[in-house]
């Protein structure tokens, strides 16, 4: 993050960032600023900074403001681990003592935060909005000012509403041209990490602009800024716009009427000014993306499902080509395997990155009327999703496939409610980061789409769904 | 919290790049409150070889960087999650300070807000380091806040920090005492954003 040196000049045109972070900020000092917080979402892990609140005998600020979501412990099958239940409860104790409405175990509303406040329209362009989880750049695809923070950041939030920042260098990540048929946000996603890396972004926060992003469902957007952190970046947004402006419409949390077309006024004008600089500019060409699956252990492990684990020894940097090898090994594939052949055992198609109704019909479509080989789980980003999946039929669809069909939770994710895989078990995972041991102590995770996913579980092997044969 | 001034320690040549904080503090341990300590999760599948006993290669195992002092890392340290528990197992390990040439940014955050020193160094000061003898021994190697430098025998190399989190590391403020000052500030911005903002302010979904 940079230092208010940066900021822009009156009158000269601005990006979102600056628009957001000038009408936010209320205290302007040289090394931070203090910026009012409109959401702040706390879920199970929050504990610490419930802890902090205690010790320091002080009342939440705003407790209309926040909003607790059950979603890291939460049991999602009669076979997750007891402990989370006890973490479950927890969340519900702290919350209640503070006045803070939450979403617990069956609730309507219960589900994975990242994926239920914008359900919900408690995410609203325009609004800085803070959660205890690095995955809160999701929001941003709404327009929103949304980043990550630490249990000290969020006791300070629950006591201030406020939050110490410094302003952020801006970066433009423009993504011009038409993704390729078949070719998902998600492949997107991984596609960038893999190409600028896994530090890229440390200190930014990334605009994503572009035909290709204007062009992407609100689904989709989700998916892609959530993943702004696998490239350092703890903030990802894009520019409001008519699509979100129609999705967003007749949301619970969401103006209507009259204070809707007034909000909608001024969420249009947050959209950056033509001419605003950046700090830092990449340009990608939409046709050069291909779907995407990570091999290593670090989600800038990746490359395009049509190709192969790396050879060490071809990567210059001799730190990231040891990583590399050390990596390999530790998945268990020898340099130069063809991606399509590596055999996978088991499949999860959930979480905050692909754990949408969208994500689900996407994989559906795959696996109706086809049997898998493996097995696998999947696990609704929300509790109003998986009503949604039942009321279309696709939990069948899942189930008749040879999948598990689990209730509504992080899950096999990163596993803290016990949902796990053995030690050396291989998975397709829909998820976000494929770190050693995410999904279980000795678990190996490869990052895919969820139709990679519904079709990697049709044969047992990392595959695209256009390599499939007739149903 | 405690300032953090200076250190003279041995510092554990680690070097590994993205060092993620699922490694830091794996999932499983992060339900246990805090004043039970978290020193003993510290890189608690990483250090360990597959039967679960620490592999004596690992370089934080080795006896003589058991107290703590300094940790220098790889690139990108600390990426992932906005875990603070990844703060806490080095912070409850004896450790004030980790050295790499870029941070996860959550993670370098929490870290000031503990009194934990990241000090960013370019990856050629980085291999230096590593291959350093008094650090390869387990000799003390000196760091400096104030003057922003690491000293060992041989050499001299200075570090970057963000000013923000130098003064939060020198002075040891409570973030909240501070915010707390501007208390007047605050509550004008709210009565304009009732108005200005009602959607902010006001949730059509209350609680
Ligand atoms: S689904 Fe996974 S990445 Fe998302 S909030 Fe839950 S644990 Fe984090």
């Amino acid at each position: 993050m940079g230092d208010q040196h940066n900021a822009v000049a009156a009158g000269a045109p601005r990006t979102i960032i600056d628009k957001i972070w000038d009408a936010r900020v209320i205290v302007v000092q040289e090394d931070e600023c203090l910026l009012w917080v409109d959401r702040h979402y706390v879920h199970e892990g929050s504990h610490h900074a419930f802890a902090q609140l205690a010790k320091a005998g002080a009342p939440a600020a705003r407790p209309d403001l926040t909003f607790g979501f059950a979603d890291h412990y939460i049991p999602t099958r009669p076979a997750s681990g007891v402990d989370g239940v006890r973490m479950v409860d927890l969340l519900a104790k702290n919350t209640a003592a503070q006045g803070i409405r939450n979403f617990g175990a069956g609730d309507a509303r219960q589900g994975i935060a990242h994926v239920v406040a914008p359900e919900l329209g408690l995410t609203l362009p325009g609004l800085v909005i803070v959660c205890g989880d690095s995955h809160t750049s999701t929001h941003g695809a709404l327009g929103a000012f949304a980043f990550g923070i630490g249990a000290s950041e969020v006791a300070h939030v629950l006591q201030t509403q406020t939050i110490w920042q410094s302003r952020p260098r801006r970066m433009l990540i423009e993504i011009g041209g038409v993704l390729p048929e078949g070719v998902t946000a998600k492949d997107l996603a991984i596609h960038l990490v893999a190409r600028l890396g896994a530090d890229f972004a440390v200190g930014h926060a990334i605009e994503y602009g572009g035909d290709a992003i204007r062009a992407l469902s609100i689904e989709g957007r989700m998916t892609l800024c959530n993943m702004s952190i696998e490239m350092g970046s703890r903030l990802g947004i894009i520019s409001p716009d008519e699509r979100l402006f129609a999705w967003l419409a007749g949301r619970p949390g969401v103006p209507s009427g009259e204070d809707f077309s007034h909000a909608v006024e001024s969420w249009r004008a947050l959209a950056t000014d033509p001419g605003a600089v950046f700090d830092h500019v990449v340009h990608v060409d939409a046709r050069e993306v291909e779907p995407s699956v990570t091999w290593g252990v670090s989600p800038e492990h990746a490359a395009p499902l049509s190709g192969c684990a790396p050879d060490p020894s071809g990567i210059p940097d001799p730190l990231k080509s040891a990583a590399a090898r050390e990596a390999l090994a530790y998945m268990g594939l020898e340099p130069g395997t063809k991606l399509k052949d590596v055999a996978i055992d088991r499949v999860f198609i959930g979480s905050c990155t692909n754990g949408r109704i969208e994500d689900l019909r996407a994989a559906a479509d795959i696996l109706r009327g086809r049997r898998t080989r493996i097995s696998g789980l999947v696990s609704p980003g929300s509790t109003r999703v998986r009503l949604q999946a039942e009321a279309e039929g696709l939990d069948r669809v899942f189930t008749e496939a040879g999948l598990e069909w689990a209730g509504s939770g992080c899950s096999l994710c990163v596993g803290m409610n016990g949902d796990l895989l053995n030690a050396g078990e291989r998975c397709a995972s829909t998820t976000n980061r494929n770190f050693r041991g995410r999904q279980g102590k000795g678990s190996r995770t490869h990052l895919v789409s969820p139709a990679v996913a519904a079709a990697s579980a049709v044969t047992g092997r990392l595959t695209h769904p256009a390599d499939l044969g007739a149903r | 919290m405690e300032p953090f001034r200076s250190l003279s320690a041995p510092a554990c040549p680690l070097g590994l790049p993205n060092v993620d904080t699922d490694q830091l503090i794996p999932a499983r341990f992060m339900q246990t409150p805090r004043d039970q300590g978290y020193g003993r999760f510290l890189l608690h599948d990483l250090r360990r070889d597959a039967s679960g006993a620490l592999d004596p290669a690992f370089p934080l195992n080795d006896e003589r960087f058991a107290k703590g002092g300094a940790l220098i890392a790889g690139s990108n340290f600390g990426c992932g999650s906005s875990r603070e528990a990844a703060v806490y197992v080095l912070v409850d390990s004896g450790l004030r300070c980790v050295i790499a040439p870029r941070f996860g940014d959550i993670f370098a955050s929490n870290a000031a807000k503990n009194g934990l020193l990241t000090a960013m160094v370019s990856d050629a000061e980085l291999t230096a380091l590593l291959a350093d003898p008094d650090v390869r021994e387990g000799r003390n190697v000196s760091v400096d806040l104030e003057t922003q430098t690491i000293r060992t025998g041989k050499l001299s190399v200075a570090f970057d920090i963000r000013p923000d989190r130098k003064q939060r590391l020198l002075n040891g403020w409570s973030d909240v005492d501070m915010t707390l000052s501007h208390r007047a500030a605050i509550d004008d911005f709210v009565m304009r954003d009732r108005v200005q903002c009602p959607w902010a302010q006001t949730p059509a979904l209350r609680a």
